[in-house]
């Protein structure tokens, strides 16, 4: 027995992963929050740090305590030493635990403490982690690796890349992500990237080039008393090259044979067994396509993002039953949760196949390489399942969004070029389609990419039937049906044909062409299932389910599909709540959602699931099976916001807000006629379908405007252009300016305060409404800006200006449910940039800050449920909750890390203090911020304005006994104002000390650059200092008003005045849930931990006074 | 890397075919392999790769197999074996056949029909050469895609195994055939004495045995005389150390020479080792019971626990009839059982060298993890 059971020294303690990161996404939120109630299960009290608050593990109800706080050893050693938990989980948070993990181990925090490491031990950890020892225990074994060496300085890598050969393979220990890998060609390459990577990790590898060889993955799971299974195999579409994160890949693998399969396999248990895992892990190798020579790559000692797509892909919870292995229980001893009935201890057989899509946002990134490689730089990922890999491929493609509407005829630009298919962008899969529609031959372009032949003969497959469908005069039902069957939509068969996408819909359900339901359970419908874990395919005729036929309580719930900048984890929490709302009031939830990272399509949270596509078709399609009640669309971000529309035009109830009222908030004219009419402020804007036009209301308003291309075609982003000229060029970006296409341009308003408000309404009655504030200043998007709430910065009035405006757009909208405003405030005047009739980003955020349930009271208002309002004071807190953003800059090569209006962060997290000084230092520490213990300080501020609205604050630096550094502009005005400081001069003024050789964290541990004009596309000195702050891990701050705070923060707050305190030690803890009718909002903490007193902040300590609201205004 | 396409493309016009289950189902399908009527029982298999070792299975004599995996044919089928596993190297006594390399489990496919729902006529694989449907068509051997295959194995799964015909538009309807009845075991032993290997003496009992078995003793160091099922085995003084009593298909009890031959065995105490049917001959000469399963087990991931250890092990299987575990006399144990329905995997004797498993420890197609099976068994033959 290794892990605690009953009793006093019950308590374990499991790290995760933070905010989503490139890399490190929601499926650590997914595999936490299975783990934590498996853990449950078994007795165990679970506590858990994780700063990322928009998850569903750190919703109460689930750990016993919550900590939002850093993921450092720091905070906790902090938490471990204050509360003794006896065991730690480290295989649940990515890589960010396992790091965390293996410092404290290191530090002999886990031994001075007596903390035991659940799950694989420490040691298995450190061989699998570090790069060489782990080649060189393999090949103790007779596994075979790729040739390789290790590299602590860079004349050793260049020695081994000499023996070894170029090209050349290189990579970074301990990190993920294929981080600052890369394949190099040539020595003054690999110096350069060498001398990057040294930056950030001890040691690089240099190893053999295995570009082009399949890249095949196991998921394995090993119990302590050496049961070992292989729960997956995936194959990667993308050959060896092509990060697993950056490839199609398909499970279970379909170009192997038998012997190959199982060669693999047993390979893997043999490493795995080696190494002494007891848990989960995943294992990568490479595979000759000419050869039986296969290389091990890797070995992930945790769940990963593969983990969870192999449970999702095979219906098998690999983080439940590692949780429970790691607390010592047996793989025979556990149950598959699918039936109940058969054992945990086997493989699941699959009967469809699912393909996996990466999702990017390369366009996000102003400066970013658009070619992917053995980097990892998607932003999330979609699961198609079918039963033919046509018709997975097909569904996956249409999952990813931006109005693709499957593998073929999609009228987007590819930008993928044809004649370099070997060099991947993220649209190269379309690209293939294409350059076979044009005639190339499978075996070239398998040549070409190193893509198996099977693969795009598929590919193939789907152009010559659409080939045969153009060229068909008449649609008989045979072809029909074959189109289905390999994946073609509606809308596909209906461009193909020339026909009216209604028409064919109507045509095929004459002809009784649907998609049948079947259900995913492990065992290839071996045994019966329990769980209803559904998707449709065409591919088969029988129904496995029928909607009982009792009382209908069925409500579709619509998730977000791929996450992506601007909709990620927080709109799964929302439609899990949703569900979990629904269910109080007991009806039946149905979701629908098709991103495996998510919490939502866990089909062991007491919903029936489809796996399936959110599109209208295939709505359509379950609305005809379930016959639901109605649909919740406002839950799951914009993607089913955009179905209001065609659900109301098709009879389909939508629940809550109605589609026409949601129009009115979308459509741009009739939400501005319908603001002149409440008299509500908004800044000047104007739809322009030429360039003249855009001028001309330049010129009428004054500059700077906002321009906002039509993102779908062009992939243009939205700018701030502050003269002509950058009007010229911004509309140069929009590839296209038209009456079809029009840009819409809007007064940028300049000095703006940014606040939101996060309502709920029900019948256009306003029932609470959650005031936020941004740091920055308006021109900073609201996903990037830092959040603030309770607002501390506000005057009374504008804050009651804003619950007015809210109310009255409740009332003129009709809401019923969830919504979201977007407000500028400067002058004591309000206006509104934004209106959203659905859950925000920030609904996480203020719930649980403020322990108000926004979504339970919402989806109570959308089902009819009498619901009286909430009690503003119950929003009157005294105590902060900050919300920062978290950037992936450092994955995207090139990319400007300056904040813009167009989003640019991942992922976010979020932190409680009793100030906001400590609230936000400790946001931002969880966002990855270090605190500048050396002291040192660049500083880079743009405009003269800023200059001098910085002077306090590098004043207050000086007081505190920073060292400050400056650029020459900045210099030279804290010179006059006689801040010391010491200049640092740039490469072109060839002068010592340089600013180039300062950028590294030995010398400088914080720059503050703010850059000057509005969102310029500079690739000036600004933007070198910024990336290479980023390429180099120094933090950086570039924004003023950031920056000013960060100041004051750090002036007043250390690190230890930062107080480790729990969640339910600031948020007063709710008695459990009762099913409530026609009463107050139900809190969102449910449970009081077992055991725990409540207490508040600061502990033992005093009670720190409430922040008087109406303090200095920015 | 070979790639290729079958010379049928599916897109040109296939015939239509239907799947006609003995209580009445009806599966619509499309034809990919010969055109030819089929009739057997129909059986599903849930492994999801190793399509030539399970067509090459004798074990599936008579059956119409579905695939519960629906993409099949994917990475094609490589060159056929040499028609002659008779090419012997040597002469006389010294003769040695060789194998056909994996994954032909025997020279031939031995099953009825097969069902999909995704036949891919597009393979890719280096030892690729021919596509699944033409291999189908050079065998004679019918093929249906568009298969509701998971239609199908539910309703096996709540009816019990059903028997069926594949019928093709155009072509004579045939019969349904219980192939149960018949002793399948002598269709497809072998006529003849082979040897393979050098080493520890052997004998196989061919009862429609996979090659793989053949290929792992000779591998560990074993001579394997393979014999025809119905061999009685009375060479005296006895030359081999051990027998193995080899897979095969069908009921057990219908292989009654065999059954006689293991009595014999029993009572001399020659170490033994039964796979599959060997297990259930094992059983029935030892006195035990054998039943036919509701819808037997067909699959790479069946988990069995070593009831010694408590391990539980990834197992490959093939049967539709299975020992009964209360049924054992005196002296024999369960070995293994089956972790999902508790059925017995496997016995062994107290005392003597004598033991059996339902499972295939050879593998081919499925896991590997209980070779140990057969290196123990080596380790008794030579003591
Ligand atoms: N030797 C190599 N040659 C070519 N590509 C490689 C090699 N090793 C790894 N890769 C590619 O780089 C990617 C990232 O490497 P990996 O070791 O998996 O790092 P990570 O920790 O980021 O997952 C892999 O998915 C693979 O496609
Ligand atoms: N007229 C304006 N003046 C100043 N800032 C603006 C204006 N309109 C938008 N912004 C800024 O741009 C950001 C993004 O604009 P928004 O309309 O909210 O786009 P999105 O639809 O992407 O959320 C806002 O968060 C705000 O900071
Ligand atoms: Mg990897
Ligand atoms: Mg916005």
């Amino acid at each position: 027995m290794t892990g605690p059971r009953r009793g006093r020294r019950n308590r374990v303690l499991l790290l995760g992963s933070g905010a989503l990161k490139i890399g490190e996404a929601g499926e650590f939120d997914y595999s936490g929050s299975q783990a934590i109630k498996a853990l449950k299960e078994e007795g165990v009290e679970v506590w858990l740090i994780n700063p990322n608050i928009a998850t569903i593990q750190t919703s109460p109800g689930l750990a016993d305590r919550i900590f939002f706080l850093p993921v450092t050893p720091e905070f906790v050693e902090r938490v471990i030493a204050e509360h003794r938990p006896r065991g730690l989980l480290l295989s649940f948070g990515g890589q960010t635990a396992l790091n965390c993990g293996l410092e404290l181990h290191r530090r002999g925090v886990l031994k001075r403490y007596g903390v035991k490491v659940l799950g694989s031990p420490i040691s298995a950890i450190e061989m699998t982690e570090d790069r060489a020892r782990f080649a060189q225990e393999l090949r103790s074994i007779g596994i075979s690796v790729p040739r390789s060496a290790a590299a602590r300085t860079l004349p050793a890598a260049l020695k081994i890349a000499r023996r070894i050969g170029y090209p050349v393979m290189m990579r970074t220990g301990f990190t993920l992500g294929g981080r600052g890998s890369g394949i190099v060609h040539t020595e003054a390459e690999l110096r350069a990237r060498a001398n990057e990577a040294f930056t950030s990790s001890p040691q690089i590898l240099i190893e053999e080039d295995l570009t082009g060889w399949k890249e095949i993955e196991y998921e394995i799971v090993r119990d302590r008393a050496d049961n070992i299974i292989t729960v997956c195999n995936m194959e990667n579409v993308d050959p060896l090259g092509i990060h697993t994160g950056e490839s199609i890949v398909v499970a279970p693998s379909q170009t192997l044979t038998d012997r190959e399969y199982f060669l693999l396999r047993d390979l893997s248990f043999k490493a795995i067994r080696h190494f002494g895992i007891v848990g989960e892990c995943n294992i990568q190798f490479a595979l000759d396509p000419r050869s039986d020579e296969y290389r091990v790559i890797e070995v992930n000692a945790r769940l990963s993002r593969s983990s969870a797509l192999a449970s999702k892909a095979t219906g098998y919870p690999l983080a439940r039953i590692a949780a429970k292995l790691a607390l010592g229980r047996l793989l025979p001893d556990l149950k598959n949760s699918m039936n109940d009935t058969t054992t945990a201890c086997f493989e699941p057989a699959l009967d469809y196949l699912v393909v996996k899509m990466p999702k990017w946002d390369l366009e996000k990134f102003r400066g970013a390489s658009h070619f992917i490689g053995s980097e990892m730089k998607s932003v999330g990922e979609v699961m198609a399942i079918g039963r033919s890999f046509e018709e997975a491929l097909q569904k996956g493609c249409r999952m990813l969004g931006d109005n693709i509407i499957g593998l073929v005829d999609n009228d987007f630009n590819i930008r993928q070029s044809l004649a370099d298919l070997a060099t991947p962008t993220p649209r190269r899969v379309f690209a293939l389609a294409e350059a076979v529609r044009r005639g190339k031959g499978v075996a070239e372009l398998a040549r070409q990419t190193g893509i198996d032949a099977w693969f795009l003969s598929k590919m193939e497959r789907i152009v010559r039937l659409r080939a045969t469908l153009g060229g068909a005069s008449t649609l008989p039902d045979d072809l029909l049906r074959e189109a289905k069957e390999a994946g073609f939509s509606d809308a596909q068969i209906a461009r193909a044909t020339g026909r009216k996408e209604a028409a064919i819909a109507a045509a095929r359900r004459a002809a009784r062409i649907v998609p049948a339901t079947k259900q995913i359970d492990t065992l290839a419908a071996e045994w019966p299932v329990r769980t209803n874990y559904l998707y449709t395919t065409y591919q088969g005729r029988e129904d496995d389910t029928t909607p009982g036929a009792g009382e209908n309580n069925r409500v579709l719930i619509l998730g977000s599909g791929a996450y992506r900048i601007g909709s990620s984890v927080e709109f799964d929490w929302c439609c899990v709540s949703a569900a979990a709302a629904l269910r109080r009031l007991g009806y039946a939830p149905v979701v629908v959602n098709c991103n495996p990272e998510t919490v939502s399509t866990d089909y062991d949270m007491g919903h029936t699931l489809y796996f399936e596509e959110l599109t209208f078709e295939r709505l359509r399609d379950i609305w005809d099976k379930e016959r639901p009640r109605g649909i919740l669309l406002a839950f799951g971000g914009q993607i089913p916001n955009n179905l209001a529309l065609a659900c109301g035009r098709a009879g389909l109830p939508v629940l809550g807000t109605q589609p026409e009222d949601i129009d009115r908030a979308e459509d741009r004219h009739k939400f501005s006629t319908l603001l002149d009419r409440l008299g509500v402020p908004q800044p000047p804007w104007a739809e322009v379908s030429s360039r003249r036009e855009a001028a001309r209301f330049a010129a009428r308003v004054g500059y700077p405007v906002l321009v906002r291309p039509s993102y779908v075609l062009s992939g243009a982003a939205m700018r701030i252009a502050a003269d002509g000229a950058a009007l010229a060029a911004a509309l140069r970006g929009a590839a296209e300016v038209s009456r079809q296409h029009p840009v819409v341009i809007s007064k940028f308003i300049q000095g703006a305060k940014e606040l939101e408000a996060d309502a709920v309404a029900s019948q256009g009655r306003l029932l609470g409404v959650a005031v936020t504030e941004h740091v920055e200043n308006a021109g900073v998007h609201s996903g990037d800006a830092t959040v603030v709430f309770p607002p501390q910065k506000l005057y009374l009035e504008t804050v009651r200006r804003i619950r007015d405006v809210t109310a009255r757009l409740a009332r003129a909208l009709k809401i019923t449910g969830p919504f979201n405003v977007q407000y500028l405030a400067i002058d004591n005047e309000v206006m509104v940039i934004e209106c959203n009739l659905r859950a925000s980003r920030s609904f996480p955020f203020i719930s649980k800050v403020s322990g108000v349930d926004f979504i339970d009271l919402a989806t109570r208002a959308m089902m009819g449920e009498t619901v009286s309002p909430v009690p503003a004071s119950l929003l009157d807190l005294d105590y902060v909750g900050v919300k920062a953003p978290q950037f992936s800059f450092s994955r995207i090569k090139g990319a400007d890390p300056a904040l813009r209006v167009e989003m640019a962060s991942t992922g976010e997290v979020a932190c409680l203090g009793n100030d906001l000084p400590e609230a936000f230092l400790k946001a931002i520490l969880s966002a990855g911020f270090r605190m500048p213990e050396k002291k040192r300080v660049l500083l880079s501020i743009g405009s003269e304005a800023d200059k001098v609205r910085f002077l306090p604050s590098a004043r207050l630096l000086r007081e505190r006994g920073y060292t400050i550094y400056a650029t020459r502009g900045t210099s030279k005005f804290l010179a006059a104002h006689g801040v010391a400081h010491t200049r640092l001069y740039k490469i072109r003024e060839r002068r010592s000390p340089s600013l180039l050789d300062y950028i590294t964290p030995d010398r400088l541990d914080l720059i503050l650059n703010v850059p000057l004009g509005l969102d310029r596309k500079e690739l000036t000195d600004g933007y070198i200092i910024r990336r290479r702050a980023i390429d180099y891990g120094v933090p950086l701050i570039t924004n003023l008003q950031l920056a000013e705070l960060l100041v004051k923060s750090l002036a007043t707050k250390s690190l230890q005045d930062l107080r480790p305190l729990s969640y339910e030690a600031y948020v007063p803890v709710g008695e459990p849930a009762r099913v409530p009718e026609g009463t107050g909002p139900v809190p969102v903490a449910r449970l009081r931990p077992p055991g725990a007193g409540r207490s508040r902040p600061g502990g033992r300590g005093r009670v720190a006074a409430p922040v008087p609201l109406q303090a200095d205004r920015a | 890397m070979r790639a290729g396409r079958g010379t049928g493309t599916v897109r040109a016009e296939p015939l239509k075919g239907r799947l006609v289950l003995e209580d009445g189902a009806v599966f619509e399908g499309r034809s990919f392999g010969a055109a030819v009527p089929a009739a057997g029982e129909v059986v599903f298999t849930t492994g999801m790769v190793g399509y030539p070792e399970a067509l090459t299975d004798p074990s599936y004599r008579g059956q119409i197999l579905s695939f519960t995996y629906p993409s099949i044919g994917n990475y094609g089928v490589p060159e056929y074996p040499q028609p002659a596993a008779d090419s012997p190297e040597g002469d006389g006594d010294d003769a040695r056949a060789i194998l056909p390399p994996r994954p032909w489990e025997s020279d031939r496919i031995h099953l009825s029909g097969v069902l999909c729902a995704s036949y891919s006529e597009n393979f890719s694989h280096h030892a690729a050469r021919h596509s699944l449907g033409d291999w189908l068509k050079d065998q004679g051997i019918a093929g249906l895609t568009g298969i509701d295959t998971r239609a199908l194995t539910k309703r096996i799964r709540t009816r019990g195994s059903l028997l069926g015909r594949i019928e093709i538009d155009g072509h004579p309807v045939p019969g349904l055939t219980d192939p149960n009845k018949r002793n399948l075991v002598a269709e497809v032993s072998t006529r003849r004495v082979r040897r393979y290997g050098r080493g520890t003496p052997l004998v196989l009992l061919d009862c429609g045995g996979k090659n793989n078995q053949v290929r792992m003793l000779v591998d560990r160091g074993a001579e394997v005389r393979v014999v025809p099922w119905d061999h009685a085995l009375l060479t005296r003084p006895r030359d081999y150390a051990g027998v193995i009593l080899s897979n095969g298909p069908g009921d057990p009890r219908l292989a009654a020479a065999a059954v006689q031959t293991v009595r014999r065995l029993v009572r001399q105490r020659v170490p033994t080792l039964g796979i599959c049917l060997g297990h259930q001959l094992l059983a029935l000469a030892a006195g035990a019971k054998t039943y036919k399963m509701k819808f037997g087990h067909r699959a790479h991931n069946q988990p069995c626990i070593d009831l010694r250890t408590g391990r539980c092990y990834q197992t490959s299987q093939n049967h539709g009839f299975a020992v009964d575990g209360e049924t054992l006399p005196g002296g024999f144990k369960p070995w293994f059982v089956n972790a999902n329905d508790g059925t017995n995997e496997g016995l062994r004797h107290e005392r003597y060298p004598l033991r059996s498993v339902q499972f295939h420890p050879e593998a081919a197609p499925g896991p590997a993890g209980t070779e140990w099976i057969l290196d123990e068994f080596l380790a008794e033959a030579r003591r």
